[in-house]
C-alpha cells in the first residue's frame, strides 16, 4: 500500500489509473495538471507519481523537473504515461529525471504490475 | 483485476466529445499562416488525449485514426510545417469524423469505415505532401509489462551473464538497483556478485550516488527481450552488457569490457520472490453510472454547489432555532418565532434559487456550434458573413437549452440561405460585402431573450403574400399589416425559397421552430425591413420547473394563470360584449374583439355567477392571439412548482399541469395557448389569423 499521485488532464484516464490503483490497495490522489500535482506533492508526501506528459498549465516534463528539485522527491519513483510515438518525449522525460514510463494504451493489469515493480 | 473499465466509459465519452468541441472551437479561431502556439498546443492535446484514452478503453479504430491526426498536429506544433487553410478544412473534417466514430462506438454501432478511411487518406495525403515527414508507423509497440514470458528460441542458451554498472546518478532518477536485480531474479535463479571496488572512503562518500556494480548470472533460458525490458528504463543511466551462457562449462565467458575485477566479493543472492506489498483488494464498490448514454448528466460549477451547501447550512441553523419551540411556547417568545419563520422563508427562497441555478447552463453551449456552421455554409453558398455573438454567458435551464438548439440552427441557416445576400448583390445595394449575423442572448424580466439578427435582404412582403394566398393561408382580399405578413412565415408548410436547397430544408422549418419554442413555454416573433434585414426574437422562460402564477378563483376551484401571459384584468361592461354566430362572446377591448372563455362552463364547475359584470375578465395572450378568461375573483400571485399531469394523471386539454398550494390543495395550471386556440371563432377572421 503506497500513496500514489496520479496526474492527467483527461478525467477518464486519471480515473482509470486511480480506480485501478485503489483496486490494488493503494491510496491515490488525483491532479489534473502539473501545477496542481506540484501543489499536492509539496503539501503531502507521496511514494510514487504517475504523470501524463501533455497537459495544460504545466506539462509532465516540467513537473518531473520541479519535483526532482525538491529534496523530498529526489529519489521518488516518477513514471510518465507516454504513447508509442513519444520516443523523443521519453528521452526528454528521462533527462528531466523520470524513473520510467508506461506506454498508452495499457490495461489495468499492466499498470498494477508496473507499479508493483517500481515499489519493489 | 477487479476493475471494470466500463464504469469509466461515460466519463470517457463526455470528455472526448468535449475535447472535440474545444478542438473545433480552436480550429475555427485559428488564423492559417500565423497560428497561435497555445491554440495549436491545445488542439494537439485534445487529439492526443482522445488517442491515449480511446486506446486504453479498447477502441482501436478511434486511436488508430487519431494517431494520424496527432502526427500531423505534432508536425505543426513543432513548427516543422505551417498550417494552411486546407489543413484547417481537413482537421475540421476529422473532428466530424471522430465525433461520428465516437457516437457510433457509444451507441454500439459499426463505424462508417468508408468515411473514416477517406478522411484518414486525406490526412495521410497532407502528411505525404510534406517531404520527409511521412506518417510514423501506426503499430503500437508492446508495452513494457506486456512482453510474453517464455523460453528462448535458441535451445543452446541456458542463461545470461549480465554486467550492470549504474552511473553514479542512477538513484536520482528514482531507480533502485536492488529493484532491477529483484526483477531479474523473478525470471529465474540468479547469482549476484557485487563489485565494491569503486566505493570511496566513508568520509568522502556521497550517499546519494551509486558506486557499486554487479555481475549477475541468470540461470534460466529466457528471451533476451525480457532482460532488456528489465533495464529499459535505465539503459542510458548505466553501462550494461549481456552475454548468453551457452553451456554449463561456459560459465566463465571471455571477459567483456566491463568484467568485474577479480577481487569481487560475493554478496548474498537476492531471494527470487520479492515481497509483495499487498494482495490486490477488490475494487471499492462504486456507484455505477447509468449505462444508458442518455441518462443526462450535468456539469455543475463547484461554486454553485458550495453555495448550495452554504444555504443548506443556514437552513439547518434556522431549523434548530425553530426547534426550541418544540417543548412549549409562550407569548413572550412570539417575536422570536416570527423572526425564525421569516428566516425560514428567506432560506427556502434562497435554497430554491440555488437549486434552480444548478440546472442553468450558459447559452454558449448552444452558440458554440455556430462559428463552424456559419463557416461551412458560407463556403457552400459563396457568401461572406461575419458572425457576432453576444451574451453567451446568459444562463438558462438545461431542458430549455436542449430544446432551443435545433430551432436556433434552423434560424441561422435561414438567415444565411435566404436572408443574407451574395457579396455582389450586397455591393450593388451599397452594403459591405460581408453580411452581419448577430446572435444575442440576454435576460429581460423573468425571461431569456434570444435574437437572431441579420442585415440581409429582409422578408419579401409580396412573395410571402403570394405564397400564402397560393397555399390558402389568407384570402386575396385580406388586408394585412407588414407584421401580420411577416408572421405568415411561421405557418405550417410555408416556404418561399425559390428552390429547395439542402441548406435550409424543405419548408418544414419555421412552423416547427415555433412549435419547439412554444413547447418550452416560449414565444417567437419576427421583425423585418425590406433591404435592411430581419430580426427573429425568441422569448423563453428561465426555467420549466417553477412558474410565476396568478391564482384565480372560479366558484370553489382555484386555477393558476401564468403571469407572463396575462395582459390585464378588467371588470366587464356589458355594453362591450357582443355575441358572434350566436355562440361565441366577444369583448371589445379598445380596437380589438377578444373572445371570452367561460372557465366554469369549460371545466364543468359552478361559478359564483353567470353574469359577466359580476366577475372579472383576465386578458391573456398566447399563440399570437388574445382571449379573455372569465373568473370570479383574482387571488394572490405566487411562484408555483409545476407538476406534470401526464406523469401523475393524464393529459387534459386546456391544462398544462398542476401544482400544490400552501394549504395542501391541488390547483390546475391553465394552458393559455390551448385556451386561446379553442376560443378562436371558427371561420371568422380573428385578430391575427395568420399566426395559426
Amino acid at each position: 500500500m503506497a500513496n500514489i499521485l496520479a496526474v492527467d488532464d483527461s478525467a477518464s484516464m486519471r480515473q482509470m489509473v486511480s480506480f485501478t490503483l485503489k483496486g490494488a490497495g493503494h491510496a491515490v490522489v488525483e491532479a489534473a495538471d502539473g501545477a496542481q500535482a506540484l501543489e499536492i506533492a509539496k503539501k503531502r508526501g507521496v511514494d510514487l507519481v504517475v504523470t501524463d506528459v501533455n497537459m495544460p498549465k504545466m506539462d509532465g516534463i516540467s513537473l518531473i523537473k520541479e519535483l526532482r528539485a525538491l529534496p523530498t522527491y529526489k529519489f521518488t519513483p516518477i513514471l510518465m504515461l507516454t504513447t508509442e510515438s513519444g520516443a523523443a518525449k521519453k528521452q526528454e522525460g528521462k533527462a528531466a529525471g523520470a524513473t520510467g514510463w508506461i506506454v498508452k494504451p495499457f490495461d489495468p493489469d499492466q499498470l498494477v504490475a508496473t507499479i508493483k515493480k517500481v515499489l519493489g | 483485476m477487479a476493475i471494470d473499465i466500463k464504469q469509466l466509459l461515460p466519463v470517457f465519452f463526455e470528455e472526448s466529445f468535449e475535447a472535440l468541441e474545444n478542438m473545433e472551437r480552436d480550429l475555427l479561431a485559428l488564423e492559417p499562416g500565423a497560428p497561435d502556439d497555445e491554440a495549436i498546443n491545445a488542439i494537439f492535446r485534445a487529439a492526443h488525449s482522445i488517442k491515449g484514452s480511446s486506446g486504453t478503453f479498447g477502441f482501436a479504430v478511434v486511436s488508430e485514426y487519431t494517431h494520424v491526426l496527432e502526427t500531423l498536429l505534432d508536425l505543426i506544433r513543432d513548427g516543422k510545417r505551417g498550417i494552411s487553410a486546407a489543413d484547417v478544412d481537413a482537421l475540421l473534417e476529422s473532428v466530424d469524423v471522430l465525433r461520428e466514430m465516437l457516437q457510433a462506438v457509444q451507441d454500439d454501432q459499426p463505424v462508417d469505415a468508408a468515411r473514416t478511411g477517406a478522411s484518414m487518406k486525406r490526412l495521410e495525403g497532407l502528411l505525404a505532401a510534406d517531404p520527409g515527414t511521412a506518417a510514423r508507423p501506426t503499430a503500437p509497440t508492446a508495452a513494457v509489462a506486456d512482453a510474453p514470458a517464455g523460453p528462448s528460441n535458441d535451445p543452446a542458451i541456458e542463461g545470461w551473464r549480465i554486467v550492470f554498472k549504474p552511473h553514479p546518478h542512477l538513484l536520482r532518477t528514482g531507480n533502485e538497483p536492488l529493484r532491477l536485480i529483484r526483477e531479474l531474479a523473478d525470471l529465474g535463479p540468479c547469482e549476484v556478485v557485487c563489485d565494491i571496488a569503486e566505493l570511496p572512503a566513508l568520509d568522502s562518500l556521497d550517499a546519494e550516488e551509486v558506486f557499486l556494480s554487479w555481475v549477475l548470472h541468470l540461470r534460466a533460458p529466457v528471451e533476451r527481450a525480457l532482460i532488456d525490458d528489465v533495464f529499459a528504463w535505465v539503459e542510458d543511466d548505466c553501462d550494461f552488457a549481456i552475454v548468453a551462457l551457452v553451456s554449463e562449462s561456459a560459465a566463465e565467458p571471455s571477459p567483456g569490457e566491463l568484467s568485474p575485477p577479480p577481487e569481487a566479493t560475493p554478496v548474498a543472492a537476492v531471494p527470487s520472490a520479492p515481497a509483495v506489498s499487498a494482495e490486490p483488494a477488490e475494487a471499492a464498490p462504486r456507484e455505477r453510472r447509468a449505462a444508458s448514454t442518455d441518462a443526462g448528466s450535468i456539469r455543475v460549477a463547484i461554486d454553485k454547489i458550495d453555495d448550495l451547501i452554504n444555504k443548506v447550512g443556514e437552513l439547518v441553523i434556522t431549523q434548530s432555532m425553530l426547534g426550541q419551540f418544540r417543548d412549549g411556547f409562550d407569548a413572550s417568545q412570539l417575536t422570536r418565532l416570527q423572526d425564525g419563520l421569516a428566516q425560514l422563508e428567506r432560506n427556502t427562497r434562497e435554497l430554491q434559487e440555488s437549486v434552480m441555478q444548478i440546472r442553468m447552463l450558459p447559452i454558449s453551449f448552444s452558440f458554440n456550434r455556430f462559428p463552424r456552421l456559419v463557416r461551412d455554409l458560407c463556403q457552400k453558398l459563396g457568401k461572406q458573413v461575419e458572425l457576432k455573438m453576444t451574451g453567451e454567458h446568459t444562463e438558462l435551464d438545461k431542458t430549455v437549452l436542449e430544446k432551443i438548439g435545433d430551432p436556433l440552427v434552423h434560424l441561422v441557416r435561414n438567415a444565411l440561405d435566404h436572408g443574407l445576400e451574395l457579396p455582389e448583390v450586397r455591393a450593388a445595394a451599397g452594403k459591405p460585402e460581408a453580411g452581419l449575423l448577430h446572435l444575442d442572448a440576454r435576460h429581460q424580466g423573468g425571461n431569456i431573450v434570444i435574437e437572431v439578427r441579420d442585415d440581409g435582404a429582409g422578408l419579401n412582403r409580396d412573395r410571402i403574400l403570394k405564397r400564402a394566398i397560393e397555399r390558402g393561408l389568407v384570402g386575396e382580399s385580406d388586408l394585412l399589416t407588414d407584421d401580420q405578413v411577416n408572421h405568415l412565415i411561421f405557418a405550417p408548410g410555408f416556404s418561399t425559397a425559390e428552390s429547395v436547397s439542402d441548406v435550409s430544408g424543405r419548408g418544414v422549418g419555421m412552423d416547427v421552430v415555433r412549435r419547439n419554442i412554444e413547447e418550452v413555454g416560449g414565444s417567437v416573433e419576427v421583425r423585418s425591413r425590406q433591404g435592411h434585414g430581419s430580426t427573429i426574437t425568441i422569448r423563453l422562460p428561465l426555467t420549466l420547473a417553477i412558474l410565476d402564477g396568478q391564482l384565480v378563483r372560479v366558484g370553489r376551484e382555484v386555477y393558476v394563470v401564468p403571469i407572463v401571459s396575462i395582459l390585464e384584468s378588467l371588470q366587464v361592461r356589458s355594453s362591450s360584449v357582443s355575441a358572434v354566430a350566436g355562440r361565441t362572446e366577444l369583448y371589445k377591448l379598445r380596437d380589438d374583439y377578444v373572445p371570452i372563455v367561460r372557465l366554469d362552463a369549460l371545466f364543468g364547475v359552478r361559478g359564483d355567477s353567470q353574469r359577466l359584470e359580476e366577475g372579472l375578465l383576465v386578458m391573456v395572450e398566447g399563440d399570437g392571439a388574445k382571449a379573455g378568461l372569465f373568473v370570479d375573483e383574482l387571488l394572490s400571485q405566487q411562484q408555483v412548482v409545476i407538476k406534470s399531469l401526464e406523469t401523475n394523471f393524464r393529459r387534459v386539454p386546456g391544462l398544462s399541469g398542476a401544482t400544490i398550494l400552501g394549504d395542501g390543495t391541488v390547483a390546475m395550471i391553465l394552458d393559455v395557448a390551448a385556451l386561446v386556440r379553442r376560443a378562436r371563432p371558427q371561420g371568422a377572421p380573428s385578430a391575427e389569423p395568420m399566426a395559426a
